[in-house]
């Protein structure tokens, strides 16, 4: 089976005014289908950087990355904009929802630039609300709904193109301990029941205790990779 | 993603900033409701000047003789002696021409009881008061009978009312002594008040022509042939035509000069109408002036908007966006803003066309061309100020755009 994620001596380099700043140091990962990774590392580890470049949205300077068995290191913006689209889902941990648009609209927003049928697109999100249990909400704005419920619609969102990998970048990081364990819940069903691929980034450990495998950075680069021996259980749903 | 897409969104934009958007689009609605105001105006005013100048008599075709050369010096248009009334009778058979009055002017000494006045005796037919619209005051015009009869009667301007019978009363049924031949006065005209030339045009006695010819100049000849055509647009043909029979009348071969001459005052009002038109353009250049200011409001709002949406930006980019559908949908915003600002001013110049046509009494034309205009002009407007910030949102870089406080 081709690995989702599979990369070799990942550098990036910043160049700051004449300083020099390396943020990725020769990064080796790679994800297989149905993983749940977490990325820990304290500030300044790398661990956003290796998101950006891991969600395509940035280039590395050097090094070797395939997404799905295609080498993406040095694609054209519009061509990284492309596979966004069709296969990466992204969880922010400021949700980023459109603000005065209905959650259903937000789900449907990948969609309009993946390309599919207006008619498809109530569909598929509708049901995609009603996975991580909101379909409540579907007419509601992000502005009437609590930030856990905003998360969920988030995630719904990330779900709609059916990605081959879901990047969530401290998606509890604005949440109280109780919705916390909720929106993680989820992430960990969905993996569990429906094999979706995760790669959570994180600098709480107690949240990255939900993974399947835990990955460190620090200073650039990996300083461990294993199995959770000490994976939650989730707490029960909150649907 | 589809065009409707892209429209849909953008209004979807612009509808989420309400108060925003109809306070920008404000630039481009009050710049379209003054081009199009000021438009009406001009063009209502140049319809009227031309109106009028039409009613002076621009249907009106002025036959003259030409000139002659007595002893080497020429004289002026009207020297000749060549126009006789049968010309004038030969005319009025042509298509096109409603009627015809021959002139014959004679300046001599009027005579009225105690009282005497130099005034212009003008011979004329009875269409006279129709081709020159001046109706009677009092009393009745001569008529053909009174032409073939060469009935000594008269109808006086208002001048030659006052001065010839200063005591007031009717001077119908009061005869008049011209070259020592007594005319009956019929009638009295309305008073017309000073030409455009500040001669006065009610200094003036009327008397059949032929009476004039037969008793007052004793020549065969007139001074002029006054023909009018039924309509303005007929003129030019009706000068062809006249100027062709008088040829043949008068037996003028080609290559000959003419003995005569033919005017009409069509120049005059082509002059009147080409005035308004460059009046007309001036106005609406200073309107578009204020298009280009609203324009300039477009740009500077939706600077603001790439600002404070750059997260917006960002986020539409991770959730696969291209470069160029997040160009297309701020173009598209920028220009949806400016064509319905647009269309939402031809309505206010409408109601503004009318208030003014209501209020000033001022007659109002609303050319649909520049309706046109003005709606695509402020679409343009859209587009080319809402490139600029279009294209600097469509060249964020997803990340820091996310990450934009």
């Amino acid at each position: 089976m081709t690995a989702v994620v599979h990369i070799e001596q990942l550098r990036k380099v910043y160049t700051i005014g004449e300083t020099q700043v390396i943020a990725l140091d020769g990064v080796d990962l790679t994800i297989e289908p149905g993983e749940f990774i977490a990325i820990m590392g304290p500030s300044g580890s790398g661990k956003s950087t290796f998101m950006q470049i891991t969600g395509l949205l940035d280039t590395p300077t050097s090094g070797r990355y395939a997404f799905e068995g295609k080498d993406v290191a040095n694609l054209s913006a519009d061509d990284r904009a492309d596979i966004r689209s069709r296969r990466l889902g992204f969880v922010f941990q400021s949700y980023n929802l459109l603000a005065r648009t209905s959650a259903l609209e937000n789900v449907e927003l990948p969609m309009v630039y993946a390309g599919v049928p207006e008619v498809d697109r109530k569909r598929i999100a509708l049901e995609k609300l009603a996975i991580v249990g909101v379909s409540e909400l579907a007419q509601h704005a992000p502005n009437q709904m609590s930030g856990g419920q905003q998360q969920r619609v988030a995630i719904a969102r990330s779900l709609v193109n059916n990605p081959g990998l879901i990047l969530a970048d401290e998606p509890t990081g604005a949440l109280d301990t109780k919705t916390s364990d909720d929106v993680m819940s989820i992430l960990t069903r969905l993996n569990d029941e429906q094999g979706i691929t995760i790669m959570l980034v994180t600098h709480e450990p107690d949240i990255a205790l939900y993974a399947k495998r835990l990955v460190t950075f620090r200073d650039g680069k990996i300083v461990s990779d294993g199995p959770n021996a000490h994976r939650h259980e989730p707490e029960k749903i909150v649907a | 993603m589809s065009f409707m897409a892209t429209v849909r969104l953008a209004l979807d934009a612009l509808i989420r900033n309400k108060v925003r958007s109809l306070l920008t689009m404000l630039g481009i609605v009050i710049g379209v409701a003054a081009v199009i105001v000021t438009v009406a105006i001009g063009s209502g005013a140049r319809t009227s000047v031309t109106n009028s100048i039409n009613a002076l008599g621009s249907n009106l075709i002025v036959v003259q003789p030409g000139s002659v050369t007595q002893g080497g010096a020429r004289t002026g248009f009207g020297g000749a002696s060549t126009l006789t009334p049968a010309d004038g009778m030969a005319m009025t058979t042509l298509a096109g021409v409603a009627a015809v009055s021959p002139l014959v002017t004679v300046r001599t000494q009027v005579v009225s009881g105690a009282n005497n006045w130099q005034t212009t005796i003008s011979g004329v037919a009875p269409t006279y008061t129709f081709i020159k619209g001046w109706p009677l005051a009092s009393g009745t015009f001569f008529t053909d009978e009174d032409i073939a009869s060469s009935a000594k009667v008269a109808v006086l301007g208002q001048t030659d009312v006052s001065e010839l019978f200063p005591g007031g009363g009717d001077p119908v049924g009061q005869n008049i002594i011209v070259k020592g031949v007594p005319f009956t006065v019929i009638g009295t005209l309305t008073a017309l008040g000073q030409s455009s030339l500040g001669t006065d045009q009610d200094d003036t006695i009327l008397v059949p022509y032929s009476s004039a010819m037969q008793r007052l100049t004793g020549q065969t000849t007139v001074s002029q042939l006054m023909v009018s055509a039924s309509s303005a647009a007929l003129v030019d043909s009706v000068q062809t035509e006249v100027t062709q029979l008088l040829e043949q009348r008068h037996r003028i071969v080609a290559g000959q000069p003419d003995d005569f001459q033919v005017r009409n005052l069509q120049s005059i009002a082509a002059a009147a109408s080409s005035t308004g038109a460059v009046m007309e353009f001036l106005l609406a250049g200073v309107a578009a002036v204020s298009l280009i200011v609203g324009g300039i409001g477009i740009m500077n709002i939706m600077m603001v908007s790439v600002t404070e949406r750059t997260r917006e930006i960002g986020l539409r980019m991770s959730l696969g966006a291209r470069g160029s559908s997040i160009l297309r949908q701020f173009l598209t915003e920028s220009t949806v803003l400016s064509a319905v600002g647009g269309i939402i001013g031809v309505l206010f110049g409408f109601i503004g066309t009318f208030v003014v046509s209501m209020l000033a009494k001022w007659p109002t034309q609303i050319p649909v061309a520049w309706v046109f205009l003005a709606v695509g002009f402020s679409a343009l407007v859209g587009i080319f100020f809402g490139y600029y910030p279009a294209r600097k949102a469509a060249n964020l870089n997803p990340i820091d755009a996310l990450r934009f406080e």
